[in-house]
C-alpha cells in the first residue's frame, strides 16, 4: 500500500470548510479528530436502515441493529490485536471507561494500598483515582516527569511496592507526545502484583495495536479522538480481568435474573453495558477501526513524523518559543506543545485562528503537568494522518504573527 | 477577526498592567479561577472606613484579554463600593454582550460580542474583586 495525503483529504467532507474565508488548518486531532466519509455513511446507514434497539426485539430492524452493534465489537477487537470479542466493552467514552475500572477495582482495595499515576496525566486519569484513594483510604503515588516531557520510568523502582494495587498511566501524552516505556511498567507491576491501565486515547489514533502483547490488564480508549463519533469509548480488559470486576452501572441487559431479593449478572462485556447502548456511536467506531485498519500505517508514521520535523525545523526561528516536550522525533507521536514568551497560549490559539489554524491552547486538562513546568498552559498542534505540510506552514505563519502582536 | 479582538488599546492595557502588583496591609483578598483554561486573578483591595475601596491591586495569571480587563477594570474601581464595583460589571457585560457600548477604555472590548468563548476571561477580574469585597 501506498500513501496519497491528498487522497486521504478527500475522504474528509469536513476539510473543505473555510474558516474566516481561508481553507481550514485543523491541528486539534488530540482534542477531537475528524471524521472520514466512511464512519459517516457507516451511521447513516444505521439510522435509515436498521434504527433499532439492539439485543430485545425479534424483528428484522432489531435484528439487523444487533448485528450492527456486535459487528463494530468485532471491528474494534480486530483493531486493538485480534483479541476475544468478550474482552470489548462499549462505553461513552475513556473518561467512562476509566471511571469503571476505578469503580472495579475499588471493591479490594483497602487502606493503605496505592495507585500510581504520572504528573503527566489527563485529568481522566488522576480524578477517578483520587476519588476511589478517598474513598478506600488508598494513597495516591506519582511518577514523575523528565524535563523533556516523559514519564520518568527509572522512579519506578521507588514508586512501585508491594503496597502497589494499580498503575494507570497514558500510553502518549496529550500534551508532549511521549510514548511511555510499556515495558518497564509492565516488568515493574508484574513483580509486585499490581495491575496496568493504559489511557490510549492519544495513541489508539495512529494505528491499529496489540494490546494484549504489550502485557496490560486494561486498555481505554476514546471514539471521537480515533476518527470515530462522540459518546462512544472502549474498554478492553483481559477476560481474567473483566471477570473479577463488579458492575459499575445497573440497569437492562446486564443482567442475568432480576428476582425481587436476588439479582444475578451478565458476564462481560454485557455485564457493563446497562440499559440501551450507544448504537449508532458504536457503529461509527467499528467502521472508523475498520477503516484506520485498512491504512498502511508505516507510510503514515512517515508521514506524521515528516511534519513533526517540519514543525520543530520552524520553531527556532519563533523569537521566544519553547518546547514542552521531547526535542526529535524519538520515542513521540505527533502531539507537539509549545509556549511563546509574551504571548498567553489562548491568545497565540486565537490568532491562529483567524489565520484559520484550529489547535488547544490551556492546561490540556493536564494541571498537574503545567505545575511540574511552572506554566499556565501551552498552545499544542496535533496532527492526523490528513494533515499536510501546508497546515504546518499555517501554523508557523500564524505563531509568527502571535509574537509579532505582542512585541 | 484576531486583529479585532486584539486591537491596539487592548494590547496597551494588557501591557499596561495597571494596578498589577501587591498591597502592604489589604483588608481582603479575593482570588478567582477559570478552571476550563486555568487563568487566576488575585486582587488585593484596601476598604476606608466608607467602604469604599481605597487602594487596589492585583495579579494576574491570564491571557491578554484578562490583563486588559484586570487594568481598565483597576482604573476605575478605587474609590467605588460593592455597589459601585457592581455597577462597573453591568457596563462591561452589555459592553462584552453588545448590549451597552461602556466608557472609556471599557469600549475597547466591544469585539467579545461575537467571542462568546473569551467573555470568561474579561470577567475573572471582576470575579475576583466581587469575591474579595464580599469578605
Amino acid at each position: 500500500m501506498s500513501f496519497d495525503v491528498a487522497a486521504l483529504r478527500g475522504q474528509f467532507p469536513i476539510l473543505g470548510t473555510l474558516v474566516h474565508g481561508l481553507p481550514l488548518h485543523y491541528l486539534d486531532n488530540g482534542a477531537s479528530a475528524q471524521t472520514p466519509r466512511a464512519v459517516i455513511d457507516a451511521v447513516v446507514s444505521y439510522e435509515t436502515t436498521a434504527r433499532a434497539n439492539a439485543h430485545r426485539g425479534v424483528h428484522a430492524l432489531a435484528e439487523a441493529a444487533t448485528d450492527l452493534y456486535e459487528g463494530a465489537r468485532a471491528d474494534v477487537a480486530a483493531f486493538l490485536g485480534g483479541v476475544p470479542v468478550e474482552e470489548i466493552v462499549f462505553t461513552g467514552g475513556c473518561t467512562a471507561a476509566i471511571n469503571l475500572v476505578a469503580h472495579g477495582l475499588g471493591a479490594s482495595l483497602k487502606a493503605g494500598d496505592e495507585i500510581v499515576v504520572s504528573e503527566l496525566e489527563h485529568h481522566s486519569n488522576i480524578v477517578p483515582w483520587h476519588m476511589l484513594a478517598e474513598r478506600a483510604g488508598a494513597t495516591l503515588r506519582w511518577l514523575p516527569v523528565t524535563d523533556d516531557g516523559r514519564i520518568d520510568v527509572t522512579a519506578l523502582g521507588t514508586m512501585v511496592s508491594a503496597r502497589t494495587r494499580v498503575i494507570a498511566l497514558a500510553h502518549v501524552s496529550n500534551v508532549t507526545g511521549a510514548v511511555l516505556d510499556v515495558a518497564a511498567v509492565v516488568a515493574a507491576a508484574k513483580a509486585v502484583g499490581a495491575k496496568v491501565l493504559l489511557d490510549g486515547a492519544q495513541r489508539a489514533p495512529h494505528g491499529p495495536l496489540d494490546v494484549a502483547a504489550l502485557g496490560v490488564d486494561f486498555y481505554v480508549l476514546a471514539g471521537h479522538k480515533a476518527y470515530g463519533p462522540n459518546g462512544i469509548g472502549i474498554l478492553w480488559g483481559r477476560a481474567t480481568e473483566l471477570d473479577r470486576l463488579p458492575p459499575f452501572m445497573g440497569g437492562g441487559s446486564m443482567i442475568g435474573r432480576v428476582e425481587k431479593g436476588r439479582i444475578t449478572y451478565a458476564p462481560s462485556p454485557r455485564r457493563f453495558e446497562a440499559g440501551t447502548p450507544p448504537i449508532g456511536p458504536a457503529v461509527g467506531l467499528g467502521a472508523a477501526c475498520r477503516w484506520m485498519s485498512g491504512l498502511d500505517w508505516d507510510a503514515i508514521h512517515d508521514h506524521e513524523m515528516g511534519l513533526v520535523q517540519r514543525l520543530l525545523d520552524g520553531l527556532p526561528d519563533i523569537p521566544g518559543c519553547r518546547l514542552v516536550g521531547p526535542a526529535g522525533l524519538q520515542g513521540r507521536f505527533p502531539v507537539v506543545s509549545l509556549t511563546l514568551d509574551s504571548v498567553h497560549p489562548h491568545d497565540t490559539a486565537q490568532i491562529l485562528d483567524s489565520f484559520g489554524v484550529a489547535v488547544r491552547a490551556g492546561h490540556h486538562c493536564a494541571q498537574p503537568l503545567m505545575d511540574r513546568f511552572d506554566i499556565a498552559g501551552t498552545t499544542r498542534i496535533s496532527l492526523a494522518p490528513y494533515n499536510d505540510s501546508g497546515d504546518i506552514d499555517a501554523a508557523l505563519l500564524g505563531l509568527r504573527e502571535a509574537v509579532r502582536r505582542f512585541a | 477577526m484576531s486583529q479585532a479582538l486584539y486591537q491596539d488599546r487592548i494590547v496597551a492595557l494588557a501591557k499596561a498592567k495597571l494596578g498589577a502588583g501587591k498591597l502592604a496591609n489589604p483588608t481582603a483578598i479575593g482570588e478567582r479561577d477559570n478552571p476550563l483554561c486555568g487563568d487566576r486573578v488575585r486582587m488585593e483591595i484596601a476598604l476606608g472606613p466608607d467602604g469604599r475601596i481605597a487602594e487596589l491591586a492585583h495579579k494576574v495569571r491570564g491571557c491578554a484579554l484578562c490583563e486588559a480587563s484586570a487594568s481598565a477594570l483597576s482604573a476605575r474601581a478605587v474609590g467605588r463600593d460593592a455597589a459601585g464595583i457592581a455597577t462597573l460589571r453591568a457596563e462591561m457585560d452589555g459592553v462584552i454582550t453588545g448590549t451597552s457600548d461602556g466608557e472609556g477604555d471599557f469600549a475597547a472590548f466591544a469585539p467579545l460580542r461575537d467571542h462568546k468563548s473569551r467573555r470568561d476571561c474579561v470577567t475573572l477580574p471582576f470575579e475576583a474583586l466581587r469575591a474579595a469585597l464580599a469578605g
